[in-house]
């Protein structure tokens, strides 16, 4: 049988692959909204599984608001690249410096 | 090792070492593409988990709507492919640092010591009532104000989104068309009616053509 703890060690393992992708990325701002939509989904896993395990649907209720946010950030996230780069011809992280003040 | 858990552990390994490419691959499209592998195997630990609906989902928001606006984006824009990994082993160390030890954090609290099979069984299945309608009656009765809410939710991205990337050129160059302006044309504004005598045709021709 599959434990519980399975479905934490592989939402844990794809966390850290997302989160890893998040402080390695220097150049490119699309890869970082992947790494983000990757953290979601690791943590979607994990209410799944605890949903599975203890009976209860609201964990699943949960994962389909999760998922709404999560489309509706990705498509606002992709504007504004898209008028990033329309105003400075470049969508490298390191150069997206002008906020800093 | 059971059939169940042998494709358990098929789909979670293709679904890391994809996570893996997706944020080591150089080209951003075919990071995109690892990213679908990913959401795919990861709906499928979803079925084995039972939530049907939501690995069905998934599947079809994630992989057929988002990825696909994430893979238009990329083509839109005009991306040196070259430079874009410049910095990647610069900050390798820091990285990969910072994600073991949350990794091994998460599994210090996680792990099976704590939610393995002694600790948390397998549950009993209610075979008769289907996933889709046990997500249904709550998300329509006790959570339909947060249904609601996400509909507006919805709505407010749309609108930003297409807001943000609307471009209006000067009308200098181009033509708009002014509904408002259209709406309230009044036939007077733009004919002018000319009061004049009618003219007999021969009264003006030469003089020779006469008779």
């Amino acid at each position: 049988m599959i434990a519980l703890s399975d479905y934490l060690v592989f939402g844990a393992i794809l966390f850290m692959v997302s989160m890893a992708g998040i402080f390695l990325n220097r150049k490119n701002v699309i890869v970082l909204l992947m790494s983000i939509e990757l953290l979601l989904l690791a943590v979607n896993t994990n209410f799944i599984a605890f949903s599975h395990y203890l009976n209860d649907v609201t964990g699943q209720i949960f994962v389909f608001f999760i998922l709404t946010v999560a489309a509706a950030e990705a498509a606002i996230g992709l504007a504004i690249i898209v008028l990033v780069f329309r105003n400075r011809k470049s969508i490298n992280v390191d150069e997206l410096g002008s906020l800093k003040g | 090792m059971t059939f169940e858990q042998f494709i358990f552990y098929i789909l979670t390994t293709v679904a890391a070492l994809s996570g893996l490419m997706v944020i080591s691959v150089k080209n951003p499209v075919k990071a995109a593409l690892w990213l679908v592998l990913t959401f795919v195997s990861t709906a499928g630990v979803w079925l084995i988990a039972q939530a049907e609906f939501l690995g069905l989902v998934l599947i079809l928001v994630y992989v057929g709507a988002v990825m696909v606006l994430f893979l238009f984006v990329v083509m839109m824009l005009d991306i040196n492919v070259a430079t874009i990994k410049e910095g990647f082993t610069r900050y390798y160390p820091l990285g990969a640092l910072t994600a073991l030890a949350i990794f091994a954090l998460i599994y210090l609290v996680v792990g099976p010591s704590r939610f393995g099979l002694e600790q948390v069984s397998s549950p009993m299945v209610d075979e008769d009532v289907s996933n889709t309608l046990s997500i249904a009656v709550p998300l329509y009765t006790t959570h339909v104000f947060a249904f609601i809410l996400a509909a507006v939710l919805l709505l407010v991205g749309i609108v930003a989104a297409i807001t943000l990337t609307l471009r209006r050129r000067p009308p200098e160059t181009v033509l708009y068309q002014n509904i408002d302006k259209q709406v309230k044309a009044k036939s007077a504004d733009y004919f002018r009616m000319v009061k004049m005598d009618a003219v007999k045709k021969d009264a003006d021709l030469p003089e020779e053509e006469k008779d």
